[in-house]
């Protein structure tokens, strides 16, 4: 019953590379996007506002397996060359998840106390200054775990890619191994699963690292924040909302 | 067929297949999708929440695996493992069940919430009253829980509805399958797929103008 284990095994793993790379590439444009539109959304000025929005609700009010599609089979047209799997789906990735991300930030910002906008206005530090030495290392303690979750949903969403044809850790098992060993697809299934759950836990125990890290910056111990809003930002299910506030 | 990059022609032709066909699969997918998950949500709520550990921990470990693995290879799992058990559904069934099932896992965190929110008062005073325990939950506690979680659970659903397009790996034509399948027959995608995609923007977007009335009516709870 398990003859065929290693091979399994060896096969989906060939696909694990793929599957990093997109996460990893996924989570780096996502991030900087995220801050970017963030904080855009924060702008006094109301073009940039709007503007940061319609990002925001185009690329979360599409589906991620349209957007794909868009990006592999429309866009050649438009462009007049074909994009390589792989960089398409780091870029949808990026760009999809980026926008749930934006919401994130915004919303740690904003739940940073008045009072701190207060203390920083008069010490007359300029707003340049407000935000990235007052505001931002302590929204950054209240970001970290809603970007947990983000992440894990981003690198399941990497599964995703293999419609365009990227042979990561799902194309493998689909396309490489099922046909073959159909009469045990449960094993090939739970192999992936088990796949995906490990590369999990390594972004949750990264981003636990991280959340130490931002609150000793801020001289605050993790476990002590207790506000309502980092309640509500811990619980892990709490996928940044489809509505804003 | 000619170079143009959007055709008029072509897109009149494509749109009543794509949006008739494609948005009552996307909705039957969705609607069934979310009533399993709000039930089977409640359920794991409650056995998370059981005094019998070994149920409670199992639960858990249940949940975070279903959350920490990718919905597509879960619908995978389901569609290549059923049928050595002897079930047979077809592909939409099988795909429903397991848009539920993953997200059911969202669901019990947000009941889990919503019944945390609860005052520990209503608790003591079903005690007080001496309410058996099922009736303290029925006439007491979910009463309260419920309606104050029903906007996050329907900011799930929208989820939901923008992930039934990954139905199309097992062969359910939903919005972007029936786009997509339209794209290969003319081997034109530019206005199916742009179809679907707006589409899924108008269907999401009045769907969280709803959910957003709902939270005004009911309030909130994270």
């Amino acid at each position: 019953m398990f003859d065929n284990l290693p091979l399994f095994v060896s096969t989906v793993a060939e696909g694990l590379l793929l599957t990093v790379e997109a996460t990893v590439g996924g989570i780096l444009i996502a991030t900087v996007l995220s801050f970017v539109f963030g904080l855009a959304m924060l702008s006094r000025s109301r073009t940039v506002r709007v503007l940061a929005r319609i990002y925001v609700e185009i690329w979360r009010g599409t589906s991620e397996v349209v957007q794909l599609l868009w990006i592999y089979f429309v866009l050649p047209v438009l462009v007049g060359y074909r994009v390589v799997p792989l960089v398409a789906g780091i870029v949808v990735l990026g760009l999809n998840f980026g926008a749930y991300g934006a919401e994130i930030v915004r919303g740690a910002v904003r739940s940073v106390a008045k009072e701190q906008y207060e203390g920083a206005i008069a010490l007359s530090l300029s707003p340049a200054q407000r935000m990235r030495r007052v505001i931002l290392p302590q929204a950054l303690v209240e970001m970290v775990p809603p970007f947990n979750n983000l992440f894990i949903q981003l690198l399941k969403g990497s599964a995703l890619l293999t419609i365009i044809f990227v042979h990561e850790m799902t194309y493998q098992a689909r396309e490489v191994l099922i046909d073959r060993h159909i009469d045990q697809a449960w094993l090939i299934w739970t192999i992936v699963l088990l796949f995906y759950l490990a590369l999990s836990i390594l972004i949750t125990i990264g981003m636990r690292a991280l959340e130490r890290w931002a609150g000793k910056l801020v001289g605050r111990k993790p476990s002590k924040t207790t506000s309502f809003v980092s309640m509500v930002l811990r619980s892990r299910t709490h996928r940044p909302t489809e509505v804003s506030p | 067929m000619n170079d143009e990059f959007w055709q008029w022609d072509y897109f009149w032709e494509v749109f009543p297949t794509v949006v008739g066909d494609g948005l009552l699969i996307t909705l039957q997918a969705t609607v069934y999708g979310s009533i399993i998950a709000y039930v089977l949500g409640l359920v794991f709520a409650l056995l998370r929440r059981s005094p019998i550990r070994v149920v409670s921990t199992v639960t858990w470990a249940i949940i975070e695996f279903i959350r920490s693995t990718p919905l597509l290879v879960q619908i995978f799992f389901l569609f290549f493992v059923f049928p050595d058990f002897g079930i047979r559904f077809d592909a939409l069934t099988t795909g429903v069940i397991a848009l539920g099932l993953h997200y059911a896992t969202y669901a019990a965190e947000v009941y889990r919430a919503g019944i945390e929110a609860v005052p520990v008062g209503q608790w003591e005073a079903a005690t007080a009253l001496s309410l058996p325990r099922a009736r303290t939950w029925r006439a007491v506690i979910l009463p309260q829980a419920i309606p104050r979680v029903l906007p996050a659970l329907g900011n799930y659903t929208i989820s939901m509805l923008k992930e039934t397009p990954l139905l199309l790996v097992i062969g359910v034509t939903d919005i972007a399958g029936a786009a997509f399948q339209q794209g290969s027959a003319a081997f034109r995608y530019v206005e199916p797929i742009t179809i679907a995609g707006i589409l899924f923007l108008v269907l999401s977007y009045s769907a969280s103008l709803l959910v957003r009335w709902l939270e005004r009516r009911v309030g909130t709870v994270h």
